[in-house]
């Protein structure tokens, strides 16, 4: 007999908020930085009520400096903290981008694990939300591609809570993206009690036999609506993956959905030239080119900076884009 | 060391004098000037905010309060000097003269709102705070070495200083003795942050002693203060003796954004209070009422005038047309590279097909 699990509904920044409260309560080592994250609770809220719970000494609202707060980081989590550090947004990381790359990413390489940077990187990401320019960069292949840092993508409630969990016990730096379009588009049943996503595990939203559709973030919707036009307009069935994570990957769910399909598009809003969708068409390439029916098709943004927002839509990836890539894929 | 950079004033906030330095030149067409500006820049501002209230422009970036520091500063400013304004410096735009319909387009979310007017060398909003001090040394730097007697201005805030760049600014600045003023609009908030948990220091100004450049405090909505000594520091800066840290120090009645809730964070009284005390227009007003120019019937009419020129600005941004969605494609590279192309050239099929 199962004991019930006491769930409350929750959008996902609420699940964000609620994640960084379970672990605080639990752990006096856990603090939580960054730009307005204290009085004002962060201008997404993300952090609302955490230093009236948990004082200043915990929730600390810093000077406005990324390196600085990345940096200082560094030193607190080598030192016995568990620093969740907020970027206000994602495109404001790059000036803590050196802190991270020379140093956050490789102490425990450098120093064969004598020291270690058990720390989270919070920043809100991604196009869609008519934000100012720079806002809205969605740049995680840089982060991808820098060795000895996780990067870890949620696109709802449930998943947002236990990855960031787990993210926290995790004893190496990572870097967590939250996509802005998501925070309060969706509400989920969440877990009032502790409980984690595994980091390195992506999830099977829908089964199909056609082919395999790989997102992550904002564009899991924008994929799963692509997938129910495309069923009903076409009869071409889905399999939909939602990554969750962009590194690691999850290599045996990647392989073992497009061995059953033997097709597969991969949908980011991050430029194509390398992005993150490179390296799973390369994964597929590794493990699974004898069962490929089409060449691996890729539904990206452009090669061009996230344009302000009377023209964002026009770089951002929509549903008429991924079913065309299906269909072409499909009849290849 | 905050007596040591006291805070210098011309107009106390009852519109009297209490600094005689330049009284000569402060004519009575300067004053108006200097009002007429400020009076723009306050009704542009409130358009912009009632723009984004009734949903014609995204969310827009007010500044009332801080008239004074902008119009004073780049008013000082000569045909092919260089300025480098945040995100909040439109009053300082619009006096330099860039166009309020391509200030308002900015908001609308279109590229063509970064395009200055012919001529002047305003760069687009710095959106990563502390960023643009280094490229106005750097433009700066570029005058000296051509031999002009050009400079760059360059406009932040007090959360600014908390960056690598602004120390890395002013630490170029001062060793390479690039004509820049550096001006700072303390307006005592980074978005909910105030001053006492930015910083240590109780002044701006002080910072430049490390630098060993001149530091000075004014009063930011004292006008007077602001355009002198501004223009202090950029004849210093032409005459090739280098950079200055101005520190004005001035107010902000409003939100961050208009996405933003100050009441969160900040005592809405004192804003009421301040628009009775330490308001830039109002102490000008008083100024000229005791000399004895300033007539309700005068100003009646430099509004009227005004909200015609904004008016106008309005309509031509709305009858501007759909931005160009190609312009995303055909301005990264001089010559698009095949990636860019090929992208473009989708994107155009595409278009075609939904048609
Ligand atoms: C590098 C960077 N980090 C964070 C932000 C988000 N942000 C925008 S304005 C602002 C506060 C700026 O305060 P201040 O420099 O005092 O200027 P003010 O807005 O008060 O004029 C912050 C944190 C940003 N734009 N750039």
């Amino acid at each position: 007999m199962s004991t019930a699990v006491k769930t409350q509904k929750l959008t996902m920044v609420q699940a964000i908020t609620d994640a960084m409260a379970t672990m605080m309560r639990e752990h006096d080592n856990v603090l939580v930085l960054g730009e307005d994250v204290g009085r004002n609770g962060g201008v997404f809220r993300a952090t609302d009520g955490l230093q009236a719970e948990f004082g200043e000494k915990r929730v600390i609202d810093t000077p406005l400096a990324e390196s600085g707060i990345i940096g200082t980081s560094i030193g607190l989590a080598m030192n016995g903290f568990r620093p969740i550090a907020e970027m206000q947004f994602f495109g404001f990381i790059y000036p803590a981008f050196n802190q991270i790359m020379t140093h956050a990413s490789r102490i425990r390489s450098r120093t064969l694990g004598h020291f270690t940077v058990p720390m989270v990187i919070r920043a809100p990401f991604g196009a869609g939300v008519r934000a100012p320019e720079i806002h809205s960069d969605s740049v995680e292949a840089l982060f991808t591609h820098m060795p000895g840092i996780k990067v870890v993508v949620p696109s709802n409630a449930y998943d947002a809570k236990g990855l960031l969990i787990a993210s926290i016990e995790d004893s190496d730096p990572v870097l967590f993206l939250e996509p802005m379009r998501c925070y309060r588009s969706h509400k989920l049943e969440v877990p009032e009690e502790k409980y984690t996503v595994e980091i390195g595990k992506g999830a099977r939203l829908q089964e199909g036999e056609d082919i395999t559709l790989i997102a992550w973030g904002a564009m899991v919707d924008v994929v799963k609506k692509a997938a129910k036009e495309i069923e009903q307009a076409e009869g071409i069935t889905c399999d939909v993956l939602d990554l969750r994570t962009l590194y690691p990957l999850d290599r045996d769910l990647i392989s073992e959905s497009v061995q059953k399909t033997g097709r597969g598009v991969i949908v980011h809003e991050a430029p194509g030239t390398g992005g993150v969708g490179n390296d799973v068409v390369s994964l597929i390439n590794d493990t699974s080119f004898l069962h490929l029916r089409s060449p691996i098709k890729r539904v990206t943004g452009h090669d061009t900076p996230v344009p302000m927002f009377a023209i964002e839509d026009h770089y951002l990836p929509d549903a008429e884009r991924v079913k065309q890539a299906i269909v072409d894929t499909v009849r290849f | 060391m905050e007596t040591q950079f006291p805070m210098k004033q011309i107009l106390n906030e009852d519109g009297v004098v209490v600094n005689s330095e330049f009284e000569n030149e402060m004519t009575e067409s300067l004053t108006k000037e200097l009002y007429i500006k400020m009076l723009r820049a306050r009704m542009f501002d409130r358009k912009g905010v009632n723009l984004q209230r009734q949903g014609r422009i995204g969310t827009y970036v007010p500044f009332e309060g801080q008239e004074a520091a902008q119009v004073g500063s780049s008013l000082v400013l000569e045909e092919g000097d260089w300025m480098f304004p945040t995100y909040r410096d439109h009053a300082a735009t619009l006096t330099y003269g860039h166009s309020a319909r391509n200030l308002f387009l900015y908001w609308k979310g279109y590229p063509i709102g970064c395009v200055p007017p012919e001529g002047k060398n305003i760069f687009p909003p710095a959106v990563p705070i502390a960023s643009q001090l280094l490229h106005a040394t750097g433009t700066a730097w570029a005058e000296k070495m051509k031999g002009t007697d050009r400079g760059s201005i360059v406009y932040f805030g007090d959360g600014a200083t908390s960056e690598g760049d602004f120390h890395e600014g002013l630490n170029f600045a001062s060793v390479f003795n690039a004509p820049v003023v550096f001006f700072n609009q303390n307006n005592g908030f980074a978005i909910s942050v105030p001053m006492e948990k930015q910083m240590k220091t109780k002044t701006i100004a002080q910072k430049a002693v490390a630098y060993d450049i001149p530091g000075v405090r004014i009063d930011g909505n004292d006008i007077f203060v602001v355009y002198f000594e501004t223009k202090k520091a950029m004849e210093h800066a032409r005459q090739g003796n280098g950079p200055t840290l101005i520190e004005a120090v001035t107010y902000r009645y409003g939100a961050h954004t208009t996405a933003d809730d100050p009441s969160k964070y900040r005592d809405q009284e004192e804003a009421k209070r301040r628009r009775e005390t330490t308001d830039p227009l109002l102490r000008l007003e008083r100024y000229m009422a005791n000399k004895g120019y300033f007539e309700e019937a005068w100003k009646t009419q430099v509004e009227e005038e005004i909200t015609r020129e904004i008016e106008q600005a309005v309509e031509d941004m709305e009858a501007f047309g759909p931005a160009e969605p190609t312009d995303m494609f055909t301005h990264v590279f001089q010559t698009p590279t095949w990636s860019v192309q090929d992208q473009l050239d989708g994107f155009k099929s595409r278009i075609k097909e939904e048609v």
